[in-house]
């Protein structure tokens, strides 16, 4: 009895790492990206090339970790022409954004059919050349550690450790002082010497760069092939957490837990015949997550100068 | 200036990769055209097996043919003016997302013939539309069969997209098949409330692996490309839905049930040749018909003893022995 509890409790929070790692990485873009004041809803977008990009070179090239540096390069392409548009022309910053969720779809299956002979779905990648499972092997089979870690990818571990040293970065170096100090007030960093235009190219180019990595968290790991439906939305829930977490890396990781651990419950209760429809449970994660960020941690704000052009004043 | 420059070039560039065209065929009699769904013709799935069968067609009948491509749902419209300006004999919708749009079409133009794959209209089907569907209990029944004899913990798996009459029939044949193998077998059956996420898809498949099951069975779209990675992972067995799912998992994948829409949709366009086109009826494709079955790459993980088997239960579906159950009801009478 006791330990069937146990393993169950194991499997839900074996499928909370799982199905968090991808909305981590795409929330830390949008954590860069914001705390320097350009708002970034293209993240579904940039997630959803990084994806494309993760599987492709993953297949024709086979290691894992070219293919994973590889999407973070495309989504970061797709970051510098948001921040192209935003930050050199002051475009506006949803459209932009808009425009970058079509553009990543588009591009994804334009050159998905170029290379996969006409197929809008990438070739599958073998399990030896997906993301290495560090752990697998390490517990007693059947133990509870086991269920947690057996067969979680190292992007899962990784995640974690982004998340750490994007919290370093922005709140314990003068780097992420200034980034943050662009964000609440480019005029005054400015005035200090600060190159505002910089540093807002740099975060929005690295939050693409983290997109990506989140959409090949998802076809390098969890799957090992892209197809157009793969990312469906987690770039928009990732956007949310993003906000739920007060727009902090560390408030963004466990907004995204607690979704993938919801997520883990609804899968969990899903298996029993119960008289309410499994659609209702299907709904726990959102209704879940919409109450505990009600109910417990208040309201948030976003850095002030978020989502404002940054112009300088004519010299005369 | 520059910016105007900068959005033109990003105009093009969304224009270039979002828009793909059609292509205009020469001109021999008869023609038939179809519009897709947004998954593209090339889709691997129904799509693209649509376009097979049309272009079958076209060699076999010489009749000339054409697809236009959906990027949205509010393409669907437009799509079909565009195929009824050319001038087409019958004009396709494929998928069951057109069966509004389709109809509202065929109501206008009276003159015009269309045909749908899985849409049933029932009684109020138009005299110039056809609803074509598909009896997926069948090879959901067979490769129930199949997971029953081979499942060695005696427990197996179904994954559904949404609990709707569709997924349900592949829930019931799947569930008929495995209590025929072997009255005995366990079956998980949960539905993952979406078609996309391959994530979830995973996770359940996880879970049931975990409860002991050997084999699942998914009918699920994309969320099926989880339990056929998780399969793969855990060293277990998955059956793959609509089209051959082999490619995807060689050593894990056993079998497929498939949806033979090719064939389908050659079937019909052989009865428009005949001007036999069944206007106003709804067309169920089965077993019998050749409009659905078994991937052909289940010989490679499959005994031969149990494909023998297979093919008998086949000839009994065909012969209308078995009616193999496809909703709660018929099953539990099935049970009986």
């Amino acid at each position: 009895m006791i330990d069937t509890i146990l393993s169950n409790i194991a499997l839900i929070i074996g499928t909370t790492l799982m199905y968090s790692t991808p909305l981590i990485y795409t929330s830390l873009g949008g954590v860069l990206s914001e705390n320097s004041g350009v708002i970034n809803i293209g993240l579904e977008g940039m997630m959803i090339i990084g994806a494309f990009a993760g599987a492709a070179i993953g297949y024709f090239v086979g290691d894992p970790w070219i293919a994973f540096i590889g999407a973070g390069i495309v989504g970061g392409l797709f970051g510098l022409l948001h921040a192209f548009a935003c930050v050199t022309f002051g475009a506006n910053q949803v459209v932009s954004g808009i425009a970058i969720n079509f553009l990543g779809a588009g591009i994804a299956l334009f050159l998905s059919r170029m290379l996969f002979e006409g197929a809008t779905m990438t070739k599958s990648i073998a399990l030896d050349n997906k993301m290495p499972r560090p752990l697998n092997g390490v517990f007693h089979d059947g133990s509870f550690l086991n269920i947690i870690f057996n067969n979680q990818y190292a992007t899962v571990y990784l995640a974690f450790i982004m998340v750490f040293l994007i919290w370093f970065f922005m709140y314990k170096t003068k780097y992420g002082l200034r980034l943050r100090s662009v964000g609440e007030h480019p005029t005054a960093a400015d005035t200090l010497g600060i190159n505002v235009i910089k540093i807002r190219y740099l975060a929005v180019i690295m939050s693409g760069v983290f997109s990506g990595f989140g959409g090949a968290a998802m076809s390098l790991a969890i799957v090992s092939n892209f197809r157009p439906t793969l990312v469906s939305g987690h770039g928009f829930i990732a956007l949310a957490a993003m906000i739920f977490g007060k727009w902090k890396p560390q408030g963004a990781l466990l907004a995204c837990l607690l979704f993938g651990g919801a997520q883990g419950l609804a899968v969990f209760l899903g298996q029993f015949d119960f008289e309410i429809s499994s659609q209702l449970i299907s709904m726990l994660p959102y209704v879940i997550t919409i109450v505990v960020l009600i109910g417990f941690v208040g309201k948030s704000a976003a850095p002030s100068a978020d989502g404002i052009p940054y112009e300088r004043e004519q010299k005369n | 200036m520059l910016k105007r420059i900068i959005t033109i070039f990003v105009i093009v560039l969304f224009v270039i990769s979002v828009v793909s065209c059609g292509q205009a065929k020469k001109e021999s009699g008869i023609k038939i055209a179809m519009v897709t769904d947004v998954g593209g013709v090339n889709d691997q799935s129904f799509n693209q097996s649509a376009w097979e069968g049309l272009k079958k067609a076209e060699k076999e009948f010489a009749i000339s043919v054409d697809y236009l491509e959906s990027n949205q749902d509010a393409d669907y419209a437009p799509n079909m003016e565009t195929l009824l300006d050319a001038g087409n004999n019958l004009i396709w919708g494929i998928g069951f997302k057109m069966g509004d749009t389709i109809k509202e079409k065929a109501l206008e133009n009276p003159e015009q013939n269309y045909a749908i794959i899985d849409y049933a209209y029932g009684e109020e089907t138009p005299a110039n539309l056809v609803g074509v569907v598909f009896k997926e209990q069948e090879p959901s029944f067979l490769v129930g069969y199949i997971a029953g004899r081979m499942t060695k913990t005696n427990k197996v798996g179904f994954v559904g997209g949404m609990k709707f009459p569709l997924i349900e029939k592949f829930e019931y044949g799947f569930k008929a098949g495995v209590k025929l193998a072997n009255p005995d077998v366990e079956i998980f059956a949960q539905y993952a409330d979406s078609f996309t996420d391959a994530a979830k898809g995973k996770a359940i498949a996880n879970q049931m692996y975990k409860n002991d099951a050997d084999i699942v069975y998914h009918a699920a779209g994309g969320v099926g490309d989880g339990v056929i990675e998780a399969a793969k992972e855990q060293d277990k067995f998955a059956i793959g839905v609509d089209r051959d799912q082999n490619s995807l998992a060689p050593e894990h994948v056993i079998t497929s049930a498939m949806k033979r829409v090719d064939n389908a949709i050659f079937n019909v366009a052989a009865l428009l040749v005949k001007g036999e086109f069944p206007g106003g009826t709804t067309v169920s494709y089965g077993l019998k018909e050749g409009g659905v079955g078994i991937a052909p790459t289940s010989y490679k993980l499959v005994p031969a003893e149990i494909l023998e088997e297979v093919e008998e239960l086949k000839a009994k579906v065909i012969s209308g022995e078995i009616v193999v159950p496809s909703t709660p009801d018929t099953f539990a009478e099935w049970m009986k």
